[in-house]
């Protein structure tokens, strides 16, 4: 027995470590069962281009979920940056000149995800309105927005792979992966932007004092509060920066497809939330696994992909989507290290008499017996 | 010798929760080596007294000073009052239950590097010593990186003591901290309190347990429904004399509502 929870709290200590083996055996069976696709190159490139927006989304969503909150709006908050990027591109370069306006454009549409998290993090922390419902609102009122600016028509991007910004996110890197049939195979840019992103936020939360007020916060607001938090600093500013964030993953996307729309990111919301889960993140907050979000988003993207490439019919994608989602969180609550704790400390208290402790009865008790 | 100023005094202090009136023109001075036991019923504003004393909440009107300096309410907050020396033991409320031990001891003042990152190896060199030498944590398998809902209650109280302890504090609040302790924890942290008088520091002391606070303090306040009600100096009263006028008062008090 002892063994057992010495090995299981010892995996559990190892940040990711089981979400990084669903990974690598999911990757596996794929590789058994669909070896045309997944013993090549080509479908791993294409998934890296895949991921990366709702894994960057998934990455700042882990910060909002540690600090025992939600937000629901950023599929609008990438609608809304995607299209300002857009509008910028195709109208700012008479003033500015073609390089300034795309990068001037890429600064309003981080602004615009900046504000709208940031208004998100002001009613929620200043006025204390549940971010559920805050943020449930300002994904409707995002969206309209975009959809009112935007005419209710896509905007594209014309000429947009000639473009300095392009070029820095989304090139594709030649030369790395050895050409495989006709085509060279280029490793997508954003990965790697998504990749320093990650690592970034990973020091945020686990090593700077703002991830640690995000823990606390998530832990318990009352015991941040009285320990010197600024509770509602911190999380208006963790709004505002799920908001750049955002805004980031929306002008990956839309440099990726080179056209905004103004309903682009619906259906990100589920796919998003299941990767932070499945990377082990606690909802009762307190607790963030930037790491296992990372493979999480991995697994929850390639599922599909996989599944059809093994032939099995596509209607059975969200079945099995679901098995997953729920066999990772299943797994994270056996082995969690939260678990462990709980479960040592029950056969402590099993395997000893029951303290005295002083109740306040027991003390009335006393009292009256002085007296 | 030159007096040292009070460790705090506060004068006409006020506060209100909306329309919950939840201090009522508090007055009181708590001497620079003076412990002082404050009792009363539930709801009768000693916590949020406490708040606001430690940088929580600003009183609604009123002005307070500690060691003699005047506090701003607008500037005041719980990083002043550190800063002050004063140090805060809540009942439950004074450690994140998911975190590490030595995030704990810093939270909300730790020790960084450039851009706020934090010193993680020094944080928890100074953990491991604070646990070692003022805890005395031996054994029992808790470490600077155990999470803190793998101790018990004691545990717990010993490690908020132990930081109060460690940031040597001149004037510590403790506010019910032996609520669910077992007698023998119960006895560590009156021993604490014994310790800080012995070092020259101040003290305010909150519990239900009359006997604990007859023990440590050298004053007795009282407040009931936010008020500050009498001000009893050890020397002027027994514990049995102490017990009674207690009972009586809220006796009294029912008398009169009954009338
Ligand atoms: N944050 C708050 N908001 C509203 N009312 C409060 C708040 N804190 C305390 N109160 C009220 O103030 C009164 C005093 O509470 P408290 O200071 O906690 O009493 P005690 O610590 O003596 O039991 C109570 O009526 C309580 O309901
Ligand atoms: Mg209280």
């Amino acid at each position: 027995m002892k063994t057992v929870r010495s090995v299981f709290s010892f995996l559990g200590k190892i940040e990711a470590l089981p979400v990084f083996a669903v990974m690598l055996i999911m990757y596996g069976t794929f590789m058994v069962f669909a070896p045309d696709v997944f013993m090549k190159y080509r479908i791993y490139m294409s998934i890296l281009q895949t991921v990366t927006p709702p894994l960057i989304l998934a990455l700042g969503l882990t910060f909002v979920i540690t600090a025992g909150e939600i937000d629901l709006s950023f599929p609008a908050i990438v609608a809304l940056s995607g299209f300002v990027f857009a509008w910028g591109y195709q109208n700012l370069d008479q003033e500015l000149g073609r390089e300034w306006a795309t990068w001037a454009s890429f600064t309003l549409a981080l602004g615009a995800g900046a504000l709208a998290g940031f208004i998100n993090g002001f009613l929620i922390a200043k006025i204390g309105v549940p971010s559920i419902m805050a943020t449930l609102a300002a994904q409707f009122f995002w969206y309209g927005v975009t959809i009112v600016l935007a005419g209710g028509r896509s905007w594209r991007l014309k000429d947009i792979q000639e473009d300095p910004v392009w070029e820095l996110f989304v090139r594709r890197i030649y030369g790395i992966i050895p050409q495989q049939g006709r085509a060279p195979i280029g490793v997508p840019t954003q990965a790697l932007w998504a990749l320093g992103l990650a690592i970034f936020l990973w020091f945020i939360l686990n090593r700077h004092k703002f991830g640690e007020a995000i823990m606390f916060i998530g832990d318990n607001p009352n015991v941040a509060q009285v320990m010197g938090v600024n509770v509602v600093a911190t999380k208006i500013r963790l709004f505002t920066l799920m908001g750049v964030i955002a805004a980031f993953a929306g002008l990956i996307l839309t440099l990726q497809v080179t056209v905004s729309y103004p309903t682009q990111g619906e259906g990100m919301l589920l796919l998003v939330m299941a990767a932070v889960f499945i990377g082990g993140t606690s909802i009762a907050g307190g607790y963030g696994a930037i790491i296992g979000t990372f493979f999480g988003a991995f697994i929850i993207i390639s599922l599909e992909p996989g599944i059809v490439a093994t032939k099995v019919s596509g209607y059975w994608v969200q079945l099995i989507e679901g098995l997953v989602l729920g066999a990772s969180v299943v797994l994270h609550i056996i082995i969690g290290e939260q678990n462990i704790a709980n479960f040592s400390d029950r056969i402590r208290r099993w395997s000893t008499p029951t303290r005295l402790v002083k109740t306040a009865s027991a003390q009335e008790n006393m009292r009256k017996e002085q007296i | 010798m030159v007096e040292k100023p009070a460790a705090l005094q506060m004068v006409n202090i006020e506060k209100y929760f909306g329309l919950v009136h939840a201090l009522r023109n508090i007055n009181i001075e708590v001497g620079s080596n003076e412990i002082v036991g404050l009792i009363g019923d539930n709801g009768a504003g000693k916590s949020t007294l406490v708040k606001i004393l430690t940088g929580v909440y600003p009183p609604s009107s009123g002005e307070f000073y500690i060691a003699g300096r005047r506090v701003n309410p607008r500037t005041y907050s719980v990083k002043r009052a550190h800063e002050y020396g004063i140090e805060t033991v809540y009942q439950d409320k004074s450690l994140g239950e998911k975190q590490a031990l030595w995030r704990n001891f810093f939270i909300g003042r730790q020790i960084t590097y450039p851009f706020g990152f934090i010193n993680v190896k020094k944080e928890k060199e100074i953990a491991q010593e604070i646990m070692l030498n003022t805890i005395g944590f031996r054994g029992r398998g808790i470490t600077v990186n155990s999470k803190v809902n793998k101790l018990s209650g004691g545990e717990r109280q010993g490690v908020a003591i132990g930081r109060a302890m460690h940031f040597e504090a001149e004037l510590i609040v403790l506010d019910e901290p032996t609520v669910a302790l077992s007698l023998k924890e119960v006895r560590k942290v009156l021993n604490f309190v014994h310790k800080i008088k012995e070092g020259g520091k101040a003290c305010v002391y909150i519990t239900h347990d009359m006997q604990d606070v007859y023990e440590v303090s050298d004053r007795f306040i009282i407040m009931d429904r936010g008020e500050i009600v009498a001000s009893i100096a050890k020397a002027d009263i027994s514990l049995k004399a102490l017990d009674e006028f207690l009972l009586g008062y809220s006796q009294g008090l029912k008398d009169k509502e009954l009338a």
